[in-house]
């Protein structure tokens, strides 16, 4: 791709990410939000491809299409205004919020704009790039690699141990009832 | 597309996220918030592998990490929520207020 037309893809990209990031909290549905917010991942992961790392760009694609898949079944349950019909506004702290985030993002851009990082940029071959990061996943990298992967798996048996109704000592509802004393009749319990 | 461009845009994305999760009530919107700072984090991290980093192929693996928390913030935020909701019936951070005396 010529220079310019990466130039200007970025231009789209980067507004549209900001823009549909922005639009998330102010939608009046809880949906519609989150359908935003999936926008704004995949508009960054476009621009992971325009920067060459086109296995970062992609995956974020495809997990945010599933993330924001659920997050909006979430949503429907959650929903305090259905369908947006009505205009919503639920929020707390409102100046002081704003006033935090124009802040964050004043500090941010100022130190990205004034600190002078190295100018030494990555190779311009997308294959070779991909072809790198995977042998670095599974080379030098392999145990952080693996980390990720263990940490997922704890998450997976966090939450269900979390959500799940009915725990070691009762059901989620009741609270936290201690157990019996006595053990159980071993012929009974047969 | 300059690597100045590219963090003061993921320095946009942390704001916004930084509002959003400062100023929503409701649970899974002030997620969205945190998912938000962490996809400007995400964009700022692989914007200084491309541009100074000389191509390391470590610096995407910390883009790969950075994946990694946005699912784990998303399952776990999920999974914490349903919860709250089943033990106190509340949905927005007003209604956990019980502990105050």
């Amino acid at each position: 791709m010529t220079s310019w037309a990466v130039d200007s893809a970025f231009a789209v990209f980067a507004v549209a990410a900001v823009v549909t990031g922005f639009l998330v909290f102010r939608t009046d549905s809880m949906v519609r939000a989150s359908f935003w917010l999936l926008a704004s991942f995949v508009n960054v992961g476009l621009i992971l491809v325009l920067l060459n790392a086109r296995f970062l760009g992609f995956s974020v694609v495809l997990m945010m299409a599933g993330e924001m898949s659920v997050m909006a079944i979430f949503m429907v349950m959650l929903m305090m205004n259905p369908a947006g019909l009505n205009p919503m506004t639920m929020v707390h702290q409102h100046r002081a919020s704003v006033a935090a985030g124009v802040t964050a993002f004043l500090a941010l851009a100022g130190v990205g704009i004034v600190v002078d990082f190295p100018d030494d940029p990555a190779r311009q071959d997308p294959a070779q790039v991909t072809a790198e990061l995977g042998v670095e996943e599974l080379g030098d990298s392999m145990l952080v690699f693996q980390t990720a992967g263990a940490a997922l798996l704890a998450t997976m048996i966090g939450g269900i141990a979390v959500t799940s109704r009915r725990g070691r000592y009762g059901t989620a509802d009741e609270g936290s009832v201690p157990p019996p004393l006595d053990p159980p009749d071993a012929e009974s319990a047969l | 597309m300059t690597l100045d461009a590219l963090l003061v845009v993921a320095a946009a994305l942390v704001g916004i996220g930084v509002y959003g999760a400062l100023s929503q009530q409701s649970f899974v919107m002030i997620m969205m918030g945190i998912e938000l700072i962490i996809n400007g984090a995400l964009l700022a991290a692989v914007a200084l592998w491309a541009y100074s980093s000389g191509g390391s192929p470590k610096g995407q693996m910390l883009g790969v990490v950075i994946l990694t928390v946005m699912a784990v913030e998303a399952a776990l935020g999920f999974a914490v929520m349903t919860n709250v909701y089943r033990v106190r019936k509340a949905d927005i951070t007003e209604k956990t207020k019980r502990l105050r005396g």
